[in-house]
């Protein structure tokens, strides 16, 4: 458990990868999305975002994805290593 | 006889007589270094030209400058049997008033020759040329190689307009079109950028998944009973396509089988092939890189061949009609095998039939060669956005999971479960890629019809809508 406390980042925006992007905000959580899979699978990677970040317990941060059709498990990888890199572990 | 070589392209489209309403044409050997298009176009407007219908044999993204002609009214209508993303996504999104019409590369020649799709002034990007119109692709420094997408265009258009960079003195050697069909010369400087026109080399994939599907396709060929002296092939430029033509090169060599000939878009790994004695002859319509510009050039045996003569249903024969394997790709096949190659998996225009649906429809073995997933989307779907090659031409997709065989081909699909192929069933291919990836949410396409898809006998096979 823990809060963002630094800017970081994981991931490339080469095709079938994501590039995630976080830094601290105080207000709460923003997640924004952008996605050569939108219409496709949009919802999808937004709830898979939202499960790491709560699996992590981080409620306040601002989330910039980049997606280029990356598989959930590869989603999920670049965000937990946002994660845990701006949270300083 | 009047003199033919004029002073500027403004000058010759003046004499052509050229007027409001009618049909311009160009050909697409200069693909994305193409500079003639737009200087073309650019005068036409100029001149206040309105209304034309521009019947291109290909629309690359540097032909961009077509957007302002069309918003402007210069260009009313569009023929082409293939248009890249750029231009793609705009006519996707409404552009246009009237739809553009797809053909292919059998059958843009074939409604050109019947006066279908007549021609009033047909301009043709020559490499090399000389006072007459005598023209070449061979030579010269925009060498492109064949010539073979102008040749209906120079035989019937009302008035054919050289527009060349490389002028020699009459007569020069080696033509491929004749002064017999030419009205006007005129020499610019540049009429492309060489390093657009055709690439460096074309290179094999390296990804491991593209080298799986090579090897599978190049066992299907081998089981499917055709690969014996005589054999005959074509495949596209993509990665995973020229792979399959490297490894059947050893398969071939290592077995000694003479084939006799392969056609289409000729890369250096063809040219390597008819080097190495896999083939007596390769039939061009097009060269896409500079190792197939020079064998062109110095190999007899390396033959150009016009549209007509690759694929029109309205000559006499055609070489599509002679081959025994085509290998093909695909952006999206459906579980009836129709293929679609005109639009992305967002509904969006990037692409065109090309000679997709002619090789398909003349091949014995029609093979499409894609992975099971790109970027999260699933290749195999219950029903193509688009319609590109109708399912009854395609014999067996080949995948990085397994091959499945059109039903209608019980004979090879007998023959590929007796070499132990993993032979599967399409839908088992489609849920596969769904376990992977999801399922994609439907796309909703939109209420007008930006495009028609006329299939290489002159029949509507499908509409494309708006985005």
């Amino acid at each position: 458990m823990g809060n963002i406390i630094r800017q970081a980042t994981a991931g490339t925006l080469e095709s079938s990868d994501v590039f995630v992007s976080l830094e601290p905000c105080a207000s709460g959580l923003e997640i924004e999305i952008d996605s050569v899979v939108q219409k496709q699978f949009g919802e999808a990677i937004l709830s898979v975002v939202k499960e790491v970040l709560s699996e992590h317990g981080i409620d306040k941060g601002k989330l910039t994805v980049t997606d280029r059709g990356a598989l959930d498990c590869v989603i999920r990888a670049r965000v937990e290593t946002a994660v845990l890199r701006g949270k300083g572990e | 006889m009047e003199k033919k070589l004029v002073s500027s392209l403004r000058e010759a489209i003046e004499l052509s007589g050229l007027k409001s309403g009618m049909s311009v044409s160009f050909h697409h050997h200069l693909r994305n270094g193409d500079y003639t298009l737009n200087a073309v176009m650019a005068e036409i407007a100029n001149l206040g030209i309105k209304d034309l219908t521009l019947n291109a044999s290909s629309l690359f993204d540097t032909h961009a400058a077509l957007e302002d002609h069309i918003r402007n009214h210069v260009v009313r209508k569009i023929n082409t049997n293939y248009m890249s993303q750029g231009l793609g996504r705009r006519i996707s999104e409404g552009l246009m008033d009237e739809p553009v019409d797809f053909r292919t590369h059998g059958g843009r020649p074939r409604d050109i020759s019947l006066g279908i799709t007549p021609i009033d002034v047909a301009f043709i990007a020559a490499p090399t040329a000389d006072c007459a119109g005598n023209c070449s692709g061979k030579y010269g420094p925009s060498a492109c190689g064949s010539l073979g997408y102008a040749f209906p265009d120079a035989m019937y258009a009302k008035k054919v307009i050289v527009i060349t960079d490389n002028l020699v003195s009459y007569p020069m050697q080696g033509w491929s079109i004749p002064e017999i069909y030419v009205d006007y010369v005129v020499k610019v400087d540049a009429i492309g950028n060489p390093q657009g026109i055709v690439s460096g080399t074309t290179r094999i994939t390296r990804d491991p998944v593209g080298l799986i599907m090579a090897e599978t396709a190049v066992n299907v060929i081998r089981h499917s009973g055709l690969l014996k002296d005589g054999f005959s092939f074509q495949t596209g430029a993509g990665g995973a396509s020229l792979a399959a033509a490297s490894f059947l090169k050893d398969v071939m060599l290592k077995e000694n089988i003479r084939g006799s000939f392969a056609s289409g878009g000729i890369t250096g790994y063809l040219v390597d092939m008819l080097n190495a004695g896999c083939f007596e002859s390769l039939m061009d319509v097009q060269c896409f890189d500079l190792k197939a510009v020079e064998s062109i050039r110095t190999n007899p045996r390396h033959q150009e061949i016009s549209a007509m003569q690759y694929a029109s249903p309205a000559a006499a024969s055609a070489v599509v009609d002679k081959l025994d394997v085509v290998i093909l790709g695909a952006t999206e096949i459906d579980t009836d095998f129709n293929v679609n190659v005109h639009t992305d998996s967002n509904g969006c225009i990037m692409g065109g039939s090309g000679g997709h649906s002619d090789t398909a429809a003349g091949a014995k073995l029609s093979m499409i060669i894609a992975p099971l997933f790109r970027a999260r989307l699933p290749i195999v779907t219950d029903h193509v956005s688009c319609v590109s090659t109708p399912g009854r031409d395609i014999d067996v997709l080949v995948t990085q999971r397994g091959v499945a065989v059109n039903p209608k081909n019980e004979e090879l699909m007998l023959r590929l479960k007796d070499a132990g192929l993993p032979v599967v069933d399409i839908r088992q291919l489609k849920e596969t890629a769904e376990r992977i990836t999801g399922v994609p949410a439907g796309i909703k396409r939109g209420e007008r019809t930006v495009a028609n898809v006329i299939y290489r006998d002159g029949t509507l096979i499908d509409t494309i809508k708006s985005i």
